[in-house]
């Protein structure tokens, strides 16, 4: 019987995977569905003996089974795309089953945690210091630092916390590594409860991942018994950006308003319920399998680039033509990035704009290809890396509308505890239209003389706006208690600076999204 | 007693024990009457021993809860950044014009399916690759 695999990942089957594996199981195939290979333009994939064919429809079954498919793509492993990869965190992706714990216990599964029971907390901590493992998320803090002072607090119960709601826009790869490797996670979070002597753990995960979810809680339902006594459980939240933000998760998952809390004290010595809390993202989590297994300071230390240790999931988002997720080493430039493995924009036209980090990263110029994947390279060129999230427009792009969207984004999701965020962002989106109508008019909607320096006559110039938008973008950087407020001002100022033209040029407002 | 308040006061006994369990009853109260109305964080605040004003706090915080039910099929489409470069803007008008009066057109930010959007949601379906015809067909068919 032919051996036909095919993807259960949700962008799989949102692409119509269902439908297809239904096909294949009339003519008589076996079918597995496995995780992705991340190749999402060619999704759904079907996989046959090692060799590809995508993006497959119902009209090509018969032809793939008679060897006579136009979709076929070769060999998998040996796809370009493929081949330059250098993966630990997806090393399963698109070979086992998600919830098959056959497949996982024959890919090296639960050996990072039976290794972690027998070395003990001391020796684990170190070992996850060693591999300099960092968070994936905004700032990569160490990882192994944030567990040596959960396993020193004082407290008997602990927490270790999984903030599964990083949903920025453009990133993908939590879902996918949920989706796709469920195991992976939950044997993380085991390691960690063994680490710092935590005997609970949530996964608190978005509503805007159904299938993830479902996934989670499957997987958490099979492997109850490996991972005791230490107990998992799902929360999933109510879609609200803000609560990726680690301390307005606590709050949320607490029942709260997910407010953000003011640091110290910091979750590790007072978290969830006041107690000592890990909180780390998916991808740090996943990471540690891996890194116990192996030995902290051989293969994930010596991966990387500078200080940024181990590879990074790069996922390829927007207008690109071979779009999904890639994992690399650090140190990989953004040109490479963009049109060496992603191919260009997907509609054929010029990169206008990058923008790296999801929602509240800068967006880059094609000047700027050169720039290296490292959180310090990063950081100087007023950038962030984030979630490795990198989303790719065409020059038909508006960066000024993109500019407005950041800002209204900002106001929609603040969660309203400080000034420069709640109502900076509604001025923002004011500003920006303002600028984009040619300065404020004498007889515009607000005509407020009293203002400090709105000429009493002629309004204000849009030169004028631009100055007062750059004031407002630097007191929300600095006034801001976190991300949200604090790191708007990237993608907003960024469009200013490299297309002007964009805020000043077109006469016309940009449509209102909502 | 109603059915309403016999059914919430199921919700909070199945969830009264957990560590937090706020979200996770208001969640089930949302799947279950399509929104969480005075009513329900009335009952909800009794069951959990709060003040109605701490259960509605929360509710207003939280996107997913709604005040009133709308009976209508709703299509969540993604309009943040990475399906905005792959051209949702250009299509909602499209969407729009499908859903009329009958079906409820709301914006997400984000689904996770951002190298192959436009994506839509519809329930627990996901939908990408949309252009103007097919998000038309998707909403016409919700
Ligand atoms: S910056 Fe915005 S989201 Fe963050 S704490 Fe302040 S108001 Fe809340
Ligand atoms: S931006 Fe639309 S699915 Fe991510």
């Amino acid at each position: 019987m032919t051996l036909v695999k095919i993807s259960d990942d949700a962008l799989a089957r949102a692409g119509g995977a269902d439908r297809l594996a239904a096909a294949f199981e009339a003519k008589g195939c076996e079918v597995h569905r496995v995780s992705s290979w991340g190749m999402h333009w060619l999704e759904p994939l079907v996989e046959i003996d090692g060799q590809g064919f995508g993006p497959a429809t119902l009209a090509d079954v018969e032809a793939i089974l008679a060897g006579t498919s136009d979709k076929a793509i070769g060999t998998i492993t040996e796809h370009p795309f493929i081949a330059g990869q250098v993966r630990y965190t997806f090393a399963r992706a698109g070979k086992t089953r998600p919830l098959s714990m056959e497949d996982y216990a024959a890919t090296g599964g639960w050996a990072g945690l039976t290794r972690a029971r027998q070395i003990g907390s001391e020796a684990i901590v170190a070992e996850v210091t060693a591999s300099g493992l960092r968070g994936r998320g905004g700032a990569g803090f160490p990882t192994g630092i944030k567990w040596d002072t959960v396993r020193k607090a004082p407290g008997d119960r602990k927490y270790i916390v999984c903030n599964a709601d990083e949903g920025d826009s453009g990133t993908f790869a939590d879902r996918a590594l949920m989706e796709g490797d469920p195991f992976a996670l939950i044997e993380g979070m085991a390691i960690a409860a063994n680490a710092v002597g935590a005997q609970q753990g949530y996964i608190y995960l978005r509503s805007e991942y159904p299938d993830a979810i479902r996934k989670l809680n499957a997987a958490l339902d099979l492997c109850a018994d490996i991972i005791a006594p230490f107990k998992c459980e799902v929360r999933v939240g109510a879609g609200a950006y803000v609560c990726g933000e680690e301390t307005s998760l606590l709050n949320s998952l607490e029942g709260k308003r997910g407010e953000v809390r003011a640091k110290p004290p910091l979750p590790a010595l007072e978290g969830f319920l006041g107690s000592p809390t890990v909180v780390n993202n998916v991808l740090s989590l996943a990471a540690v399998p891996h890194i116990l297994t192996e030995g902290g300071s051989s293969a994930y230390q010596n991966i990387g680039f500078g200080r940024s240790r181990g590879t990074m999931p790069i996922q390829l988002a927007g207008n690109i033509r071979h779009g999904g997720l890639y994992e690399i080493g650090f140190g990989v430039t953004l040109g490479q990035l963009v049109n060496d493995i992603g191919g260009g924009t997907a509609s054929g036209r010029p990169v206008k704009a990058v923008q790296v980090g999801g929602p509240l990263g800068a967006y880059l110029h094609p000047d700027q290809f050169d720039i290296v994947f490292d959180y310090e390279t990063y950081t100087a060129a007023d950038a962030l890396i984030g979630h490795g999230g990198i989303t790719v427009f065409d020059d038909t792009a508006d960066m000024g509308a993109m500019a407005r969207f950041a800002m209204e984004f900002c106001a929609a999701e603040s969660c309203g505890k400080c000034t420069p965020c709640r109502i900076g962002a509604v001025r923002g989106v004011e500003i920006i239209d303002r600028i984009r109508a040619g300065g404020r008019q004498r007889d515009g909607v607000e005509v407020l003389p009293q203002i400090h320096n709105a000429p009493k006559d002629a309004g204000r110039e849009a030169a004028q706006e631009i100055g007062l938008l750059t004031d407002l973008c630097e007191t929300m950087k600095f006034g801001s208690l976190c991300a949200l407020g604090g790191f708007t001002p990237y993608p907003v100022m960024s469009a200013l600076k490299n297309w002007p033209e964009d805020f000043t040029g077109r006469s016309s407002l940009p449509e209102v999204t909502e | 007693m109603s059915d309403k308040s016999t059914r919430i006061g199921e919700i909070v006994a199945l969830h009264h024990h957990r560590e937090g369990p706020l979200l996770p009853i208001l969640n089930d109260v949302q799947a279950a009457f399509g929104c969480v109305d005075a009513e329900a964080e009335a009952l909800i605040a009794k069951g959990l021993n709060l003040s109605r004003a701490d259960v509605h706090g929360v509710v207003s915080f939280y996107h997913d809860y709604k005040p009133q039910a709308d009976a209508r099929p709703v299509v969540q489409v993604c309009r943040a950044e990475a399906c905005k470069a792959r051209g949702v803007e250009a299509i909602v008008a499209a969407a729009e014009a499908a859903a009329g009066a009958r079906v409820k057109i709301e914006t997400v930010y984000c689904l996770g399916l951002c190298s192959a959007g436009p994506a839509a949601r519809t329930g627990d379906d996901l939908h990408i690759r949309l252009d103007a015809q097919s998000i038309a067909e998707l909403v016409e068919n919700a």
